[in-house]
């Protein structure tokens, strides 16, 4: 009976991820020749791949943004997250609402505005050069464009996180709380000794999929790509690199390679990180 | 919140957060505001506050006539993908977490571990051999291309199946079967009405993933007639960069913020079922 109500979901998750899967993996096997045609080549893709500076410096790319954005976006995700749950702000309701909103605006609009914003023509920073005779560095010159994009993405992601960790915060038992008084733990023992490790399985996750979503980062370097056209390359992130090996050099064997082998380094890292937590957790 | 005392509120604490309410509204506030600017208006004044003329009326005409409506054109897009993208996932994954949460039959581990594996494998990783598949199926440039790969929520099923086994009590399912009920009439009436908050949280949540959807819509659509929001959006603004090409940045700007407003307004509004559906479901380990 049960296959009755999950069949559906089966039957199209295998055509929409398992089916591709597979079919990357199959196309990463073989090679197309100006002279030949495709032909099997076994696991070359995946030996040039793995000498692709290129690919690499994209790689490294997503990785230094990993390490730099991720803790700063979690941080004041947990402190937004924890100074809501203390009872102790006032107008509660409305920072939970006002500051979960940019999850709800599409990366496009999101990438668009802070662009605008960005810009010298008639962004914000032209605006405050203008009026305190200031020469603000350009957030899309070659040094600081990563940094701009990471802003854009913790202020997309920042609200989303804040809430799972607050409703993470509001099932915590009550019966914690008075064990603790009676203790006579105050507000940061609380905090350190109470809800920090009730919520140890959600921060987890949550930095599991900042872990993928940085790896997969795209929408936010491509649509600057206009505003920033000589910083930002065809493969400035894995991703775009896949994209642009397949819809502007046709190259989908080697694309799929690529696409396969971030898909292994983000499963790995994710499982690492996974590792690591749970086993801190005795 | 300590025992039964409500605690002190706290200027300073209050400030302090308010650093991250004013960063995660300013660009939403200098969105609205220079969505009433001209054209003109945008390059020669301050980016934080309104000029003499008022254009946004002026601004959301022009945004919806320009280019025959296009812009009408993709908001209905936009909204066939959600209806039968998300709409499809959210019944996908209400069907598919109930049955895992109150059945057990053979295979459902493997179910299980599949589904959650596949969470860790990039969603933008899958685009491209998705794209060659359909591709050679002849799915590609139709609104198909968008819609069936919308209909897998793997965080949806997961939510449903953890609320589902916390929200139905088994005994109340015995009692629908021994009053004769099928197990289809079970779930419709007996169950539906219990996960009500749950399928809210999913529908609101793939909504959002449908309605912002970029990338995969960018490789599977070429036909500017079945673009979504987004990329039309995107496509209006590097219309700029090309040689040729008219800057409307105005109704780039005015097109932006009618892009968000339903999404904006869907959150509000049903605020009550998501919070509680977040509470009791996906979100505890």
């Amino acid at each position: 009976m049960g296959w009755g109500f999950v069949g559906p979901f089966v039957a199209v998750f295998a055509f929409v991820f398992l089916a591709p899967i597979a079919y990357a993996i199959w196309l990463s096997l073989f090679r197309t020749r100006l002279i030949g045609g495709t032909g099997f080549v076994g696991l070359d893709n995946y030996g040039q791949a793995f000498v692709d500076p290129q690919f690499w410096e994209s790689a490294g790319r997503v990785s230094l943004f990993l390490v730099v954005q991720v803790p700063i976006m979690l941080f004041l995700a947990l402190l937004v997250a924890l100074a809501i749950d203390s009872g102790r702000l006032y107008g509660k309701a409305f920072f939970r609402v006002a500051v979960f909103m940019p999850y709800a605006v599409p990366a496009v609009v999101a990438t668009l505005m802070w662009g605008f914003m960005y810009g010298s023509r008639f962004g914000l920073v032209g605006n405050i050069n203008d009026v305190f005779g200031l020469s603000l560095p350009d957030p899309l010159s070659p040094d600081l464009l990563l940094a701009s994009i990471g802003n854009i993405v913790t202020w997309e992601f920042v609200g989303y996180n804040m809430l799972i960790f607050y409703s993470a915060l509001q099932v915590v038992p009550q019966s914690l709380y008075e064990a603790a008084e009676i203790d006579g733990a105050d507000q940061w023992g609380v905090i350190r000794w109470i809800k920090l490790p009730a919520i140890r399985g959600v921060l987890l996750i949550a930095t599991i999929f900042s872990i993928i979503g940085s790896f997969q980062l795209f929408n936010e370097p491509n649509i600057l790509q206009s505003l920033a056209p000589n910083v930002i390359t065809t493969h400035y992130t894995p991703n775009m690199y896949a994209y642009s090996l397949s819809f502007s050099g046709q190259q989908y064997d080697y694309s799929a390679t690529v696409a396969i082998v971030m898909g292994i380094i983000t499963v790995v890292v994710a499982y690492a990180v996974q590792l690591r937590g749970t086993r801190k957790g005795h | 919140m300590l025992g039964a005392k409500r605690p002190r509120r706290s200027p300073l604490l209050t400030v302090l957060t308010g650093i991250v309410l004013i960063y995660s509204l300013v660009p939403l506030g200098w969105l609205f505001i220079n969505a009433t600017k001209s054209q003109a208006g945008l390059f020669d004044s301050f980016g934080l506050w309104f000029t003499g003329d008022f254009s946004l009326f002026e601004n959301i005409g022009a945004t919806l006539a320009y280019d025959d409506g296009v812009f009408v054109r993709w908001l209905l897009n936009t909204l066939l993908y959600v209806v039968l993208g998300a709409g499809g996932a959210t019944v996908l994954a209400t069907l598919g977490g109930y049955g895992l949460a109150k059945f057990d039959f053979p295979g459902k581990r493997a179910v299980f571990a599949t589904v959650i594996g596949a969470v860790a494998v990039p969603g933008t990783a899958l685009a491209v051999p998705t794209f060659l598949m359909f591709s050679k199926l002849g799915l590609t440039n139709t609104p198909w291309a968008v819609i069936i790969p919308s209909l897998i929520s793997p965080f949806g099923l997961y939510l449903m199946c953890t609320y589902a086994t916390q929200a139905i009590p088994n005994g109340l399912m015995e009692a629908a079967r021994m009053d004769g009920a099928g197990e289809l009439r079970t779930f419709l009436r007996v169950c539906v009405p219990l996960l009500a908050p749950g399928i809210v949280t999913v529908a609101l949540f793939t909504m959002v993933a449908t309605w912002n959807n970029y990338f995969l819509p960018l490789i599977m659509l070429k036909d500017p007639d079945w673009y979504p929001l987004t990329l039309g959006l995107n496509a209006w603004n590097d219309q700029a960069a090309t040689a040729g090409g008219q800057a409307i940045f105005h109704l780039v700007i005015t097109g932006s913020l009618l892009t968000i407003l339903p999404l904006l307004a869907a959150f509000l509004f049903l605020q009550r079922y998501w919070q509680s559906g977040l509470a009791t479901g996906g979100v505890k380990d």
